[in-house]
């Protein structure tokens, strides 16, 4: 599926040769976004080449950069259209756009806009003047909710194949293999994982600031023991569920591990992490995820010949 | 709302005061309110804040501001190692990453 904007010089409303010019991404969802905030302002649309990118991303990777904003003004031929020399650039695209550069290079003057598109028109109606509020990024529950569908959909790969090598393995045991027991055992260790991971992917989200810990991976970690102990009180509640001492030690490793991975995972759609300090979370995380994982797979492996 | 904070003391985030004419463009672009103007010069006033995206710094004329930039994505980073390259986000065009 594409989601893509044609680049080049879009007009919403009845603009002219005065009415301020507006950078955008052709990521079709951030040109929308845009269209249906400006609340009947007249405005130039100038839709950069980001390869169907959203404007945060598209600036940390260049694509939303000084050279397509001088190559665009270029092209679509922007100094004839509009008398004023200003652009209006998006404030989460200046990860990419040195607003001096493209003035030396395209002749234009860059006004970092507001981070969101619903604040155009009063930043507009301001005068060009960003509210300090205006400028800051947040990462409150309504935009961490909404990331959860794609959280689900970008795990789900590995999940399923993680859950389905269990399922398989499952069946090996004394004599030969035993469709029984992957039918059994093997089920509920697939939906075991199964669930650490939905868990992973929707309650980091959810739950992020009341978590313990900075690190997403401390974070998950805690989400993986509160999952844990749940299933204990469960088993606790109804003897048998987890007959084989040696899986269940095995769970007690791999739910956190898998709950703690897939939290740690989230510090890309988090509006606030820096790289150097998901460098270094890692740096103790990957290891002890690592070591959990295959030891409690080691043990889990073990509890098929007990 | 509870603020989120990241890991404190961690990031690359280096100010040359010196160098700073206290133009302000570094305290407009970044989001996170980490600088601010203070008798004509920028300061760091929440280091810890900084997400490292570098918008400062290559907005900074004088070149007063220098930081390591980058996504902080986990995944970028495994990307990275198994590729033996720098963090790579695999936002290619269709992926639904990043969008």
């Amino acid at each position: 599926m594409r989601f893509r904007v044609e680049p080049g010089l879009y007009a919403a409303g009845s603009p002219t040769q005065e009415s301020p010019v507006l950078v955008s991404a052709n990521y079709k969802m951030s040109f929308d976004r845009l269209r249906s905030q400006l609340g009947g302002l007249d405005a130039w649309i100038l839709v950069l080449d980001t390869k169907g990118v959203n404007v945060w991303c598209a600036a940390g990777k260049g694509t939303f950069g000084t050279e397509e904003i001088a190559k665009r003004v270029d092209v679509v031929g922007l100094g004839e259209v509009v008398s004023h020399r200003r652009l209006v650039v998006p404030q989460l695209g200046a990860p990419g756009v040195s607003a001096h550069e493209v003035a030396r290079r395209s002749g234009f003057s860059v006004v970092f806009g507001p981070v969101r598109a619903e604040d155009i028109p009063a930043f507009v109606s301001a005068g060009m003047k960003a509210t300090p509020q205006m400028r800051r990024v947040q990462f409150p529950f309504r935009e961490r909710v909404v990331l959860i569908p794609l959280e689900l959909v970008t795990g789900a790969k590995h999940a399923l194949f993680l859950a389905a090598c269990f399922l398989v393995l499952a069946g090996l045991g004394p004599g030969i293999y035993s469709l029984h027991r992957a039918g059994t055992e093997g089920v509920q260790s697939a939906a075991l994982l199964l669930a650490a991971f939905a868990v992973g992917a929707v309650l980091t989200p959810v739950l992020l600031p009341w978590l313990p810990g900075r690190a997403f991976s401390a974070k998950g970690a805690w989400l993986g023991l509160i999952l844990v102990l749940s299933l204990s009180a469960f088993a606790w509640a109804h003897p048998g569920t987890f007959e084989n001492p040696a899986s269940t030690g095995a769970w007690l490793l791999l739910i956190p591990a898998v709950v703690s991975y897939v939290a740690m995972n989230f510090t890309g759609a988090s509006t606030y992490t820096s790289l150097s300090g998901v460098r270094r979370e890692m740096r103790v995380a990957v290891p002890v995820q690592a070591a959990c994982a295959v030891i409690g797979t080691g043990l889990w492996l073990a509890g098929r010949f007990f | 709302m509870t603020r989120l904070r990241y890991l404190p003391n961690v990031v690359t985030l280096i100010l040359d005061s010196e160098k700073c004419t206290g133009c302000g463009v570094c305290t407009e672009v970044c989001p996170h309110g980490v600088l601010v103007i203070e008798s004509q010069k920028a300061r760091i006033a929440d280091r810890d804040a900084c997400m490292e995206c570098g918008a400062c710094a290559l907005n900074c004329i004088t070149e007063a501001i220098s930081v390591r930039s980058g996504v902080g994505c986990a995944t970028a980073v495994l990307n990275g190692m198994l590729r033996g390259s720098e963090p790579t986000c695999d936002c290619s065009a269709d992926a639904t990453c990043c969008e």
